[in-house]
């Protein structure tokens, strides 16, 4: 679509939706109240920044339905976030919801090549969780044969990859690698198996771990991004260009804004995404700060595609540690570690106080590769690991090596970071 | 004369060694001899079996880190001064010792010396120069 007429029809979509918060949630009605604003004072898409932001904690408030725009007759379909730090945030779905989510993700696995001759392998997990279902609408409105096998059971993953000659699959990045353990284990090779690529979202990863997915998968691995406030997957899914992901912006407007002074930064600077839905009916979300890091694009594409492209999501606003004073972002410790020849990506960070001062300590897996009978030669690959890790933050960490597979992994989002430290 | 040697990566756990022994042990493995070096953090220990590529296979199959590498057996009189004469030969040839480790099999009069070194080839040719007895695997694993 030319940018002018996404331009204008984005604009159009904010006034209505806005119009439709302020009637229909009582929450909205009372922010824009404080913030004297009416709705008809919102007439361009520059006008958005002068919308409050909302956020997890506000969301929860209304649990479980107080944010819903449309009466419970309407909502066919309920989903929540995980709940991990607190109640879980309802989202509700209309029909034209559930419509809207199937087109997006049907867009989301098209740049994956998904077709109606696809077997798709659906290891997100079925049920509350978005990734599922979300997965399972976009492959029904693709016409791909969709294998709802849902997250868990290794073995019997690999059975029917095996089988049903899937070709492509769906899942964490982390666990997609767990795959590949187990298959070797098994003495499956995945490689050889039809699988032509992957779709890997629902926790942060890197280009390193991407390359070791299409190594030990050998398929096309790309980033899929959603959040269960916004709609689920399928908020964004990269092109096989693989520079950053297609945000679908005529449905979800995105901007930037620093986490510190909360403005609104330029393209191209690293900041938190904030996201508005401009065309849900059952939960519209005006300007929710996802707490993710990330930094829009909006160069043109090799793909052809004219939407923004937002950065591979570098860290969690929230998940910022403050170490000495110094802010670290677990992924820069992750790509220290992974720049390291021959180290698996299974790591943990612990951040410690003791005597009144920040400690970190990573600790990384042992492999086969770099195990050597001499306490020397393992000393030398600890320190560079540290060295590595020190270049990467400016602070000096811990390396301890553990033994292969004694880091717990998990088959959904991977707990990376033990903050030990009683701050609160 | 390389005798195959057998390490394994400890992590500094409880019970992480009675765990490689325990699986050993299941298995039948006998140990001729061994030796671990310890950090603040980790550990290696250092295994001379009759049959090191079962013992890898057993260990590998229970989740450890191993690795199998060389290292020459040497005999040592039983007498003070006895591995001075060894070290002698060595430290003449230039060859640094990584580690190396001692023990006392029942059925011989001598100490056996297990050696590390960063060079085998040349400290075979320096031991042997140095007219030090070294110990082949059979004659290893049957003592």
């Amino acid at each position: 679509m030319p940018i002018g007429e996404l331009r204008a029809l984005q604009r159009d979509r904010l006034r209505a939706v806005v119009k439709r918060a302020y009637d229909m949630v009582p929450y909205y009605r009372k922010s824009f109240a404080d913030a004297k604003l009416r709705p008809e004072d919102i007439k361009s898409l520059d006008d958005i920044r002068r919308i409050p932001f909302i956020t997890k904690t506000e969301l929860r408030q209304g649990y479980p339905f107080g944010m819903f725009a449309v009466p419970m007759e309407r909502i066919v379909e309920t989903h929540t976030s995980s709940g991990t730090t607190g109640k879980p945030v309802v989202a509700g779905y209309t029909r034209n919801d559930i419509d809207l989510w199937s087109e997006v993700m049907a867009r989301a696995l098209s740049m994956a090549g998904a077709t109606e001759k696809d077997i798709i392998q659906n290891c997100y997990g079925y049920g509350l969780f978005t990734g599922g279902l979300g997965v399972h609408y976009g492959g029904h409105r693709i016409g791909a044969t969709v294998v709802p096998i849902s997250a868990g059971n290794t073995k019997k993953q690999l059975e029917i990859m095996l089988d049903f000659q899937t070709t492509l699959i769906t899942c964490t990045p982390s666990y997609s690698l767990y795959l590949a353990e187990v298959a070797e284990e098994e003495g499956v090779d995945l490689r050889k198996l039809s699988l032509k690529a992957g779709c890997f979202g629902a926790e942060m990863w890197t280009e390193k771990i991407r390359e070791e997915i299409e190594r030990r998968l050998n398929l096309l691995a790309l980033n899929i991004y959603g959040l269960t406030e916004i709609i689920g997957p399928g908020v964004a899914h990269e092109c096989p260009e693989k520079c950053g992901l297609h945000i679908f912006e005529d449905h979800f407007y995105p901007e930037i804004i620093s986490p510190e002074t909360l403005e609104v930064l330029p393209d191209g600077e690293r900041g938190e995404l904030v996201l508005t839905t401009l065309t849900r009916e059952g939960m519209p979300m005006l300007r929710f700060r996802t707490r993710d890091i990330t930094a829009l694009r909006r160069e043109p594409c090799s793909c052809g595609r004219t939407l923004v492209r937002m950065e591979r999501i570098t860290g969690r606003s929230d998940d910022m540690l403050k170490i000495r004073g110094v802010i670290v972002f677990p992924y820069q410790i992750e790509k220290a570690i992974l720049e390291m020849k021959g180290i698996e990506p299974h790591y943990q960070i612990i951040v410690t106080r003791e005597h009144h001062l920040d400690e970190v300590e990573v600790q990384v897996e042992m492999s086969k590769k770099l195990f050597s009978d001499e306490i020397r030669k393992i000393e030398e690959l600890r320190r560079k690991i540290e060295k590595s890790i020190e270049e990467a933050i400016g602070l000096r960490a811990k390396v301890s090596l553990v033994e292969p597979k004694s880091l717990p992994r998990s088959e959904g989002k991977a707990k990376r970071v033990i903050d030990k430290r009683q701050l609160s | 004369m390389k005798v195959k040697q057998i390490s394994v990566f400890l992590e500094n756990r409880k019970g992480r060694l009675y765990e490689v022994l325990n699986v050993l042990a299941a298995e039948q493995i006998n140990i001729r001899a061994l030796s671990i070096a310890d950090t603040a953090d980790f550990g290696i220990l250092r295994l001379i079996v009759p049959d090191p590529d079962a013992a890898k296979r057993i260990l590998e199959k229970g989740g450890f880190t191993v690795k199998e590498n060389n290292v020459i057996a040497i005999e040592v009189p039983d007498r003070p001064g006895g591995l001075v004469s060894v070290l002698k030969a060595l430290q003449d040839a230039d060859i640094n010792v990584e580690y190396l480790y001692a023990f006392v099999a029942k059925s011989h009069k001598d100490a056996i010396v297990v050696i590390r070194t960063e060079n085998n080839d040349g400290a075979l040719k320096a031991l042997k120069k140095g007219e030090v007895k070294v110990l082949s695997s059979e004659e290893l694993y049957s003592m």
